[in-house]
């Protein structure tokens, strides 16, 4: 057995454990923490096959955003975690069975003892660069136009995701910067026309009226 | 020497832990959500296996791409989920059924 098939097992292990944790525990916040865990192992798994770029990524994105993201939505919703848990022991024996069912049809279908062959040379190095300059080379040549998508898509993720959870509340004062450009002079001024009126002949008649 | 079998036997058992995780979550839509965050996963370390068994750099690009999808995806689900809880003051799968669907 090599150093590499060991760490293999070791981190497949770990990975298995903490995924089992995520769908297990109780509380949400032990379940993302879990899930944090099985990414970064999973990282560790996708090192030994040679995808340096892509562990890296995935720590990067998942581990540092994503589930960031979750966290701060668990930890901001105030959960009764009682109603949520009903169920699950009476839903465990089902759940376990089509698991169980479903990994034997997987692994029967893609014939695990029919493909213990070793590995071939790895294809970055035998083209004589590293993972990600020959991850980008791919990428920036046959897949440029996709790449472009993905960027629009997290774009149009980003716009989405912000008036999703905007919310006008009454009663606060706010700025409308829209209404603010469109003001005009007449709508901050007003001029009033009036008739001149002579000032000491006005107070005569308003002696005159007082005192009659 | 790790073969190819390795790889897919660890990313079946994911994805089935996460077919379990939905069945037995089935009212906590946060572990529905981490549940198919796992599946993900699971297919993901199949598309990196298979493109270094391979040699085959689609693979890795196409694990780019469902990495820059699911992200989309996880912050509008859980924008989703964050108006929800502050509408309907409850995330339970079974008490929202307003649709009638």
């Amino acid at each position: 057995m090599s150093f590499q098939l060991i760490c293999f097992y070791a981190f497949a292990a770990v990975t298995v454990g903490a995924a089992l944790a995520v769908i297990s525990v109780r509380s949400p916040v032990h379940a993302a923490l879990s899930l944090v865990l099985t990414f970064f192992s999973t990282a560790c798994v996708w090192l030994l096959a040679d995808a340096e770029f892509l562990a890296i990524a995935l720590v990067l994105v998942y581990v540092g955003a994503v589930m960031v993201l979750f966290l701060f939505v668990v930890m901001m919703l105030d959960l009764d975690l009682d109603p949520l848990r009903e169920g699950f022991v009476r839903a465990l024996p089902v759940g376990l069975l089509v698991a169980v069912v479903m990994l034997v049809e997987m692994l029967g279908l893609i014939g695990v003892r029919s493909m213990q062959l070793p590995a071939p040379a790895e294809p970055a190095a035998a083209a004589g660069m590293s993972n990600t300059v020959w991850l980008a080379n791919a990428l920036f040549s046959q897949y440029l136009l996709p790449f472009e998508v993905a960027a629009l898509i997290l774009t149009v993720a980003i716009v989405a995701a912000v008036p999703l959870t905007l919310r006008h509340r009454v009663g606060t004062k706010t700025q409308n910067p829209a209404r603010q450009v469109m003001v005009q002079a007449r709508d901050r001024v007003r001029i009033v026309k009036m008739d001149a009126v002579k000032p000491a002949a006005a107070a005569a008649k308003a002696r005159e009226s007082t005192t009659p | 020497m790790i073969t190819l079998a390795h790889f897919l036997t660890l990313a079946a058992v994911l994805f089935c832990i996460a077919v379990a995780g939905i069945f037995i979550n089935r009212k906590n839509v946060i572990t529905l959500l981490m549940a198919i965050e796992l599946m993900l996963l699971a297919v993901n370390t199949n598309f990196v296996a298979f493109s270094r068994f391979l040699g085959d750099a689609s693979g890795q690009v196409f694990v780019f791409f469902i990495l820059t999808v699911a992200a989309a995806e996880s912050a509008i689900g859980l924008a989703i989920l964050v108006v929800l809880f502050r509408n309907r003051a409850t995330i339970n799968v079974t008490e929202i059924d307003s649709m009638k669907g």
